[in-house]
């Protein structure tokens, strides 16, 4: 350590780009292994796609996580939810759905996603008081007391819509791809894209550029010190939590429209690829939840790709080589 | 007392218990007639082991695992698919517990060395994944598995119902080979949980209670708390197996909804937790009370939610629609784990209900 002069500026923090190469590496990589530029292009934007769905529906349990050092087993449930809140605006505007305009397909999909991010928002409050309040600081119980929200809310939506699946057809204008040369990419890959890139640039720029972030990142380094400066710091991880949950619906719905169908059950799936995306991203970091996304996302298409068989277990690979080469996930941000 | 390894129930009642549940599934084959009894004894039999096993790793070292239907799977598997290959022998048998014991000790290690390396919290999520992979793998891999639709077999000759041991006229009662599977689930049952019970008071158990209370200092005392961990992993993993071999055993098969879903993973820890963690006996009282509920209750919620509907009440039948249960075990276990963390066993030892026993 050196000392510094109190007129000297403050030591920039070092920035760490292996992480951020490693999807771009990865992507070169692939072109000669698949041979044909076309198809490297679809793949890339498919795993481009689908790691921003990915990385919408897991920043809020890596910021949960990161802040309060509360582990969520049932943010997938928030996911579920949203999807199937989607749907309740979804068929009663089945005409506007399929109607062949852009704009009038945007002015069903834009509500049905803000109202899927409303409720899914109001129901990670109620699960935030019910069930987290009371087992803070006890990990044990928070991962049973959060798995068992999980079930439950599973068994309420099987309960209130069934257990068959509800197709949800992608709005008129969003199907098909866009041509270029012997390029075809999905119209709605290319919107998904869009919206996961500007979540990102917003939770950056809340995180980076704002007093509120400013806080909760504080908050992520050392809690006991940001209470001392007497600020609120449960409120403000309750705004954290509602967010997350909110972003989950939105993934939720992205992700029904993406597989065109609703099921309860979705949430058990995703949550495990959540969950390795939150790991190989470091718990806390926003930055490594969306490279660990893409990454996820890359594996899952190359290597469908490629060797469809080791497309089971590619993500457990995936996560096992990230492990072996940062044992906290590629930004380790919590002391914890 | 040797053969409880020094740690008696301690409460009258929860001994009283017990004795009753012990005594009632040993004489099941006498006291309650019929097929569905004797099924429902032999589960409370293997679940009663495979949630004590989770309970070393649950309630003893504070570790939350997923994986744990993995191992119970591999066990099922191991044997169902040894007899289904090499026909109903005992050499079958053999090749099924030699090849799916130490299969399931070595994931386990594995697992343990890598996530529990790393940071105690990454584990539950590690856990989660490898299992769901593990889950997929048997289902794509039909031509060892058969996929979703399991492997039937056929057991060895002197454990097929068929096989009459004692006839009827000698004591009123028919022996056969159903009841000697019986016994034997019962047994080997019994003696995993003592076995587990031995390993909890040991000073590795204590060793590893004191890792669940404070890792860091049960470090800073020189103990090598990730082989620990790993150790106790393992061990939890191998008893997996072995209930999950008597439960192929007793069923004569083995498939990814009887032996590797994750209900059943939520019906252990649901159990664990209703029982009592960090206590073995609580395994014997959760398994029993969730499977008997299973089995009795359901039917009772079907006729609640037909009578439901007829009076024409709304949402009330789907909620009580006996496909469904699951929703009020789940609230079940939030208020359990809210109200009682220490289960049945720990209110049983402790009425004042002041915070002791295996919740942190």
């Amino acid at each position: 350590m050196t000392d510094l002069a109190a007129t000297d500026p403050l030591p920039k923090p070092k920035r760490d780009i292996a992480p951020i190469l490693l999807p771009v590496a990865l992507a070169l990589l692939m072109i000669p292994l698949i041979g044909s530029t076309s198809s490297w292009l679809t793949l890339t934007a498919a795993s481009l796609a689908m790691g921003m769905m990915i990385f919408i529906m897991a920043s809020g349990l890596t910021l949960v996580f990161g802040l309060m050092d509360v582990l969520n087993f049932g943010h997938g449930a928030f996911i579920a939810v949203g999807a199937y809140v989607a749907t309740l605006v979804f068929a009663p505007f089945a005409a506007s759905v399929q109607a062949d305009s852009l704009w009038i397909n945007l002015a069903v999909l834009a509500p049905a996603a803000l109202l899927s991010m409303a409720v899914s928002g109001a129901l990670g409050l109620v699960v935030e008081r019910v069930l987290i309040l009371p087992v803070y600081g006890q990990h044990l119980k928070q991962i049973l007391m959060t798995t068992g929200g999980l079930i439950v809310a599973e068994q309420t939506l099987y309960a209130l819509w069934g257990p068959q699946i509800i197709p949800m057809p992608l709005p008129t204008s969003l199907r098909g791809s866009f041509i270029l040369g012997d390029v075809a990419i999905a119209k709605y890959r290319v919107l998904a894209m869009l919206i996961g890139l500007a979540v990102f640039i917003a939770i950056q720029l809340v995180l980076n550029r704002t007093k509120l972030g400013l806080l909760i990142r504080a908050g992520v380094e050392n809690r006991e010190m940001v209470e001392a400066l007497g600020y609120r710091i449960r409120r403000l991880f309750l705004g954290v939590f509602m967010t997350g949950s909110a972003l989950a619906g939105l993934g939720g719905v992205m992700w029904a429209l993406y597989r065109e169908q609703v099921h309860a059950s979705m949430s058990d799936d995703l949550t495990v690829l959540i969950f390795i995306v939150v790991i190989i991203g470091g718990l806390g970091s926003i930055g490594g939840c969306f490279i660990g996304a893409i990454l996820v996302a890359m594996v899952a298409n190359y290597g469908g790709f490629l060797v469809p068989k080791l497309a089971l277990v590619s993500n457990i690979l995936l996560m096992v080589a990230i492990l072996m080469w940062r044992p906290r996930g590629l930004y380790a941000v919590t002391s914890r | 007392m040797m053969i409880l390894s020094g740690d008696p129930p301690r409460s009258r009642i929860l001994t009283l218990v017990l004795v009753v549940i012990i005594l009632a599934l040993a004489a099941t084959p006498f006291l309650f007639p019929g097929a569905k009894a004797l099924n429902v004894a032999a589960k409370i039999c293997v679940f009663a082991a495979l949630v004590a096993s989770y309970d070393l790793l649950l309630g003893y070292t504070g570790s939350v695992s997923f994986a744990h239907t993995m191992f119970y799977g591999i066990g099922s598997y191991a044997i169902a698919i040894a007899l289904y290959g090499m026909g109903p022998n005992w050499a079958a048998v053999a090749t099924g517990i030699v090849v799916g014991l130490p299969l399931a000790a070595l994931l386990a290690l594995a697992i343990g060395l890598f996530s529990l390396r790393v940071a105690a919290i990454f584990f539950a999520m590690i856990t989660l994944a490898v299992a769901s992979a593990f889950q997929v793998l048997a289902s794509q891999l039909s031509w060892l598995t058969g996929g979703e639709d399991g492997r039937s077999f056929q057991l060895p000759e002197l454990l097929r119902p068929g096989t009459v041991l004692i006839s009827k006229n000698l004591f009123g009662f028919e022996i056969n080979g159903r009841i000697l599977t019986f016994y034997l689930v019962f047994a080997v049952s019994a003696l995993m949980i003592l076995a587990l019970l031995r390993v909890v008071n040991s000073p590795f158990g204590r060793v590893l209670q004191a890792i669940r209370e404070n890792r860091f200092r049960a470090e800073a005392l020189g103990f090598r708390t990730v082989f620990h961990l790993t150790y106790a992993n393992c061990l939890a993993a191998l008893v997996a197996a072995g209930a999950g071999i008597l439960n192929a055993l007793w069923l004569r098969y083995a498939g990814p909804d009887t032996s590797l879903s994750f209900s059943i993973m939520l019906d252990i820890l649901l159990m664990v937790v209703i029982g009592g963690m960090g206590t073995i006996y609580g395994a014997i009282i959760g398994a029993s009370i969730f499977i008997l509920a299973q089995n009795y209750l359901q039917s009772l919620m079907g006729v609640a939610s037909k009578a439901a509907s007829e009076a024409g009440m709304p949402l009330l039948p789907g909620l009580l629609h006996p496909d469904r249960w699951l929703l009020w075990l789940g609230l079940l276990f939030i208020a359990s784990v809210y109200f009682f963390p220490t289960g049945v066993v720990g209110r049983l030892r402790n009425p004042a209900g002041d915070k002791g026993g295996g919740s942190h």
